[in-house]
């Protein structure tokens, strides 16, 4: 299909490279534009009205504004993984080979079956979700949810993931100007001349703002001009960063803003290492807001018809962009400002059929426009009613000031109610903002520290306010971040008026007067709202919706909260204000995320073995940050508990390595030291002698089990501390919050050497003779010399420093040689080699929690951060002769009830049944109830040694209740056993075989 | 939100952990009432409006544990010292 010649296109003028010509496809429909168009622009030029569905009623939209308050013109962009719903076409730079779709309709924009949705309308106002579908809460899920889903809502998200990319970038500079518009430019070059380092920001690809839409004369120069000028005076000025397709979305505590560049979003796909969109943080020592004004509706009957339009965003797309979005054009507008767009169209050969001014009297110059114009002029008229079809607008009834009804044929219709400013940033920490009688609009209250505002943000409407708003705000800024500024002279600009007369809604409209497009919101819906007290704003908002989604109302609050207001008898301020919050305009998920995704959203710590244990096959287990073995499937094992009873059996009946390098380890060196580990531990550790290892549990100060693991004495004023891999991290906060914040006094220092050492535990009854093989001659490590929780200096492969520790968490004879990380690699094959005679396996992390399990080792598990050291049976550590952290706290009555669950063993009285973490312990034969609850299940495993199921669980009064049945009850996956209390030490309980 | 390290310099509030109330002291353990003196500790925190001392550890950092005198209205921060440190 060849696209059709653009239709609507202006012979001549607007800021449109026309060299230049780009294909594109609305709805499968071939069409063209040139850069510089947006798609809203390049849409109109191709005469399409129409551009979506409403969210509630399917009602036929066109496009209403020119920027990125729209909330009518939604599209889904692009296709396959890069779809992508709810874009406004007003804000997509246009590029050759665009793909958009309409939204909310079926089987097509032009005919479109839900707007049956509209003839119901009746029973869709206001509040009809929540009157409507109270209960059965059954039928929602199944029943309402869909429906609605299916009949309300906008565009579809692509289910694939994102091929793209996204960056997170921090800026830093003394001043940031807002809005890239006459004040914005005026601000950065007065700021920027002073020397300061300016960031300039705005969300259109241009830099202007309504310069590029007014037909300006700034010093006689046309404003596209003057504005082209202004531009390259900041683009050689290397302090300058100008940041076109940058929205700042929000203003943070301590002058930082968050700001989204759309680095590739106008590339039909961003170049090769080009992130689509960078998520700024920028630190400004100022920052002036310039951020303009939004032009706001007026509420008439059939306001929402394709072919409405703000009278701001008409001028647009004839002077911008050369478009014609009517060609017989009706105007209404209750202020000076909409007139502008009469002589715009004059110009632009577009036919101005009515003016209709509400104003009784209106300046002789507007009279005399009219004529010009050859326009009838309403004066103290009103569009009561536009009527039209999917296809565009046919006619306005106009009320006219003798109170006569008169239809007008027009196909558009430009609407101008007066303007909003922008003032969004300056809510983002909190303040409201406050409402001027004079220009009938709220304009900043309260301003965040650092922020000024300038220009029409600030309720001055007209250029040559803005320009002398600029150039003074912009010096000031410069001079406040310590910079002396000398105030360039102020352009000259024509003189502008406003002359309004507050109009929000027409009284007498016979159709349905929208307030909020986007969300379907009604006058009717707001009179509904208040006649059943929802009067409150904030109210106002959740009942109607008003407000809401992409838009946030940004065309829609004013009159809403004006309507209620004057169905309540009170004024504006007295019915409430608008309140905004961050982001200005929505920010794509991914933004935020930035790299953080999949496997880049935290680091993964390989262990000094990986590579070694990647090479034998190993399967991977991510623990914390880390990625450990966790078991060593050999061939010919299919399952997981085949490979873990192998190397469990070849540990306990000869020989295993385990790298455990992931522990925490913290090296703990001063005179003080013992006395902090006395401090932090609950048993002591200044009289461990040196050479010697000793278990020890720390508790939070509420008496709770904080950590455990074991510390070596390795010199009278030096101690290794290991900790578990989960809390490694925490556990070194506390311990220089106990010593920084508590006892600065002690003479100690501690730094984390986790990552230092490479550490592996060899345990299994040939442990010492592995170990023996790999240490350097001259080093006793007998069972004379190196005792079971001894520790020693060694050397081991021909002169590598290494630590040995002789401690044991499987039960067994064991080892763990600490040598510098560097040499891991080398060591774990060295260990292998050395103990290869005596059938030595590789264990993983299964394994070791099988034979921890086997032993009863309280592990993460149980440490569940309600149990106390009571509870895990690790009463008796508990000094009475210091004072520790905790000790206080674990002595209240609650943390010492016999009846608190605590650790006991659990196996299955039918040796045949699978034990379940997490089942409940209930009394035999009691019903299950939260009541009857004892305790829980915290570890299992399938002990090959015993050749059953074995269990850790916390049950009340654990340790006096050896040999009692009781139900393992797991009604999630209906598991309901009967299982015997035991002791949890399964294997050794004498510890025979630690001390071979 | 900027945190100014007395030894690392201005940086960003992600590198650094919050604890909470920088005025309550551990109590001693050897009074007659230190179980209510421990529960105070442990549990009753203020809540001011206003200027709060509370305590930050720049764990991304130095690991150092300082007090930040800051407004929890406004978040701006009056002071940032080492812990201890006069």
């Amino acid at each position: 299909m060849t696209p059709l010649p653009q239709s609507r296109r202006l012979a001549s003028g607007g800021l449109i490279d026309r060299s230049r010509t780009l294909s594109f496809q609305f709805d499968g429909k071939p069409m063209t534009g040139h850069p510089g168009d947006t798609l809203a622009s390049a849409l109109i030029a191709n005469g399409t009205i129409l551009a979506g569905r409403s969210f509630k009623y399917h009602r036929p939209r066109g496009i209403l504004t020119a920027g990125s308050e729209e909330p009518n013109a939604l599209v889904e962009l692009r296709s396959g993984a890069r779809r992508e719903p709810n874009t406004k076409a007003t804000t997509v730079e246009l590029f050759d080979g665009l793909v958009a779709r309409s939204q909310n309709r079926w089987p097509s924009l032009g005919f479109d079956v839900m707007s049956v949705n509209s003839l119901l309308s009746p029973i869709f106002v206001a509040g009809f979700y929540y009157k409507t579908f109270m209960w059965p809460a059954a039928f929602w899920e199944k029943l309402y949810e869909p429906l609605i889903r299916r009949a309300a809502g906008l565009g579809r998200a692509s289910r694939e993931p994102d091929p793209d990319s996204y960056e997170k970038a921090f800026a830093f500079c003394d001043v940031l100007v807002i809005g890239g518009g006459p004040t914005g430019l005026m601000a950065a070059l007065s700021a920027a001349r002073a020397g300061a380092h300016v960031i300039l920001c705005d969300e259109d690809f241009s830099f202007g703002g309504r310069l590029l839409s007014e037909q300006f004369v700034i010093d006689g120069q046309s404003g596209a001009d003057w504005k082209a000028a202004a531009v390259f005076e900041l683009e050689q000025n290397p302090a300058v960063t100008l940041m076109r397709r940058t929205t700042v979305f929000g203003g943070y505590d301590q002058s930082t803003y968050g700001a989204l560049e759309r680095v590739g979003d106008h590339l039909p796909v961003p170049l090769p290492h080009m992130p689509r969109q960078r998520l700024w943080k920028i630190v400004a020592k100022r920052a002036v807001l310039a951020a303009g004004a939004v032009e706001r509706q007026i509420v008439f009957g059939g306001n929402d018809r394709p072919g409405v339009m703000m009278a701001s965003a008409l001028r647009s797309y004839v002077n911008r962009f050369a478009a014609a979005p009517a060609q017989r054009l009706g105007l209404f507008t209750n202020n000076d400002d909409g007139w502008k767009t009469v002589a715009d169209c004059i110009r632009a050969g577009i036919k101005v059929e009515a003016v209709i001014d509400p104003r009784p009297a209106i300046p002789e110059a507007f009279r005399q426009l009219a004529i010009q114009a050859g326009a009838r002029l309403f004066e103290g008229g009103l569009v009561q009613d536009a009527h039209g079809t999917a296809r565009g607008l046919q006619s306005i009834d106009v009320m006219t000031s003798t109170g006569r009804t008169e239809s007008v044929a027009v196909d558009g219709l430009a609407v101008s109610g007066g303007w909003n400013p922008a003032v969004a940033l300056t809510c983002h920490l909190g303040a409201r903002p406050v409402w001027r009688d004079d220009i009938s609009a709220f304009v900043a209250g309260d301003t965040p520290p650092g922020l000024v505002v300038a220009g029409a943000a600030t309720g001055a409407f007209d250029l040559r306010s803005c320009l002398a708003d600029g150039v003074r705000l912009g010096a000031e800024a410069a001079q406040a971040a310590g910079f002396t500024a000398v105030a360039p002279t102020v352009p000259a600009a024509s003189e502008e008026t406003l002359g309004l007369m507050p109009l929000w809604k027409v009284t007498g409209a016979r159709t349905k007067a929208f307030v909020d497009f986007q969300n379907d919101v009604t006058a009717k819906d707001i009179v509904i709202a208040e006649r059943e007290g929802f009067r409150s704003v904030e109210h106002l908002k959740r009942y109607t919706t008003l407000g809401m989604a992409t838009d946030q109302g940004k065309t829609a609050n004013v009159n809403g909260l004006a309507i209620m207001a004057a169905l309540t008898g009170r004024s504006i301020p007295e019915t409430g204000t608008t309140t905004f919050r961050p982001p200005y305009t929505p920010v794509a998920i991914g933004a935020f995320a930035g790299h953080h995704r999949g496997k880049h959203f935290r680091p993964t710590r390989l262990t000094p073995s990986h590579a070694w244990a990647a090479e034998q096959g190993a399967q991977f287990v991510e623990a914390g940050q880390w990625l450990r073995a966790q078991w060593f499937p050999k061939p010919g094992e299919t399952d997981w508990l085949t490979s873990v009873n192998r190397e469990v059996i070849a540990v306990r009946g000869a020989v295993g390595v385990c790298d455990v390098s992931t522990l925490g380890k913290i090296d703990i060196q001063g005179a003080d030291a013992g006395t902090l580990l006395d401090r932090v531990y609950i048993n002591g550790f200044s009289a461990l002698p040196v050479g010697k290892v000793r278990y020890g549990a720390m508790l939070r100060e509420d008496g709770i089990v904080m950590d455990d693991g074991t510390t070596a004495r390795l010199a009278q004023d030096r101690y290794v501390m290991s900790t578990t891999t989960a809390n490694a991290a925490k556990v070194m906060q506390h311990l220089e919050f106990c010593h920084q914040v508590l006892w600065p006094e002690l003479d100690v220092q501690m730094v984390s050497v986790t990552e230092q050492w490479a550490q592996f535990s060899i345990a299994g009854p040939r442990a010492r003779d592995t170990i023996q093989k790999l240490i350097d001659p001259m080093a006793d490590v007998s069972n004379m010399a190196l005792p079971y929780m001894g520790v020693t200096t060694i050397t081991v492969c021909g002169g590598i420093p290494g630590r040995l520790f002789r401690i044991s968490f499987s039960g067994e004879l064991a080892y763990e040689l600490a040598v510098p990380a560097r040499y891991g690699d080398g060591v774990i094959r060295a260990i292998m080699s050395a103990g290869a005679e005596y059938g030595i396996v590789a264990y993983g992390t299964e394994a070791l929690g099988v034979m921890r399990i086997e032993k009863g080792h309280p592990a993460g598990n149980e440490l569940n951060g309600t149990a106390t050291a009571r509870d895990l049976g690790l009463g008796k550590l508990m000094s009475q002769k210091k004072d520790f952290i905790g000790r206080v706290m674990a002595e209240r009555s609650g943390l010492t009830n016999p009846d608190r669950p605590s650790l006991a063993g659990f196996v299955p009285v039918n040796r045949a049944d699978r034990l379940r973490a997490g089942a409940h312990f209930l009394g035999l034969g009691a019903h299950p109830s939260a009541s009857n609850d004892q305790g829980y299940m915290t570890s299992v495993a399938f002990s090959p040694s015993l050749s059953h199921w074995v269990g850790l669980g916390l049950i009340k009064n654990g340790p006096n209740r050896h040999g009692e049945r009781v139900r393992a009850y797991d009604p999630v996956r209906r598991g309901d056993i009967e299982v015997e209390i035991c002791s949890p030490v399964f294997i050794d309980p004498e510890g025979g075989r630690l001390r071979v | 939100m900027q945190i100014e390290c007395p030894f690392c310099g201005k940086r960003d509030a992600h590198e650094f952990a919050y604890l909470g109330d920088a005025t309550v002291a551990r109590p001693d353990p050897a009074v007659p009432d230190a179980a209510r003196a421990f529960y105070e500790y442990v549990y009753l925190r203020d809540n001011p409006a206003g200027s709060h001392r509370e305590l930050w550890y720049h764990s991304a950092g130095c690991h150092s544990w300082l007090v930040v005198t800051r407004d929890t209205r406004t978040h701006a921060i009056e002071t940032i010292a080492q812990v201890g440190a006069r």
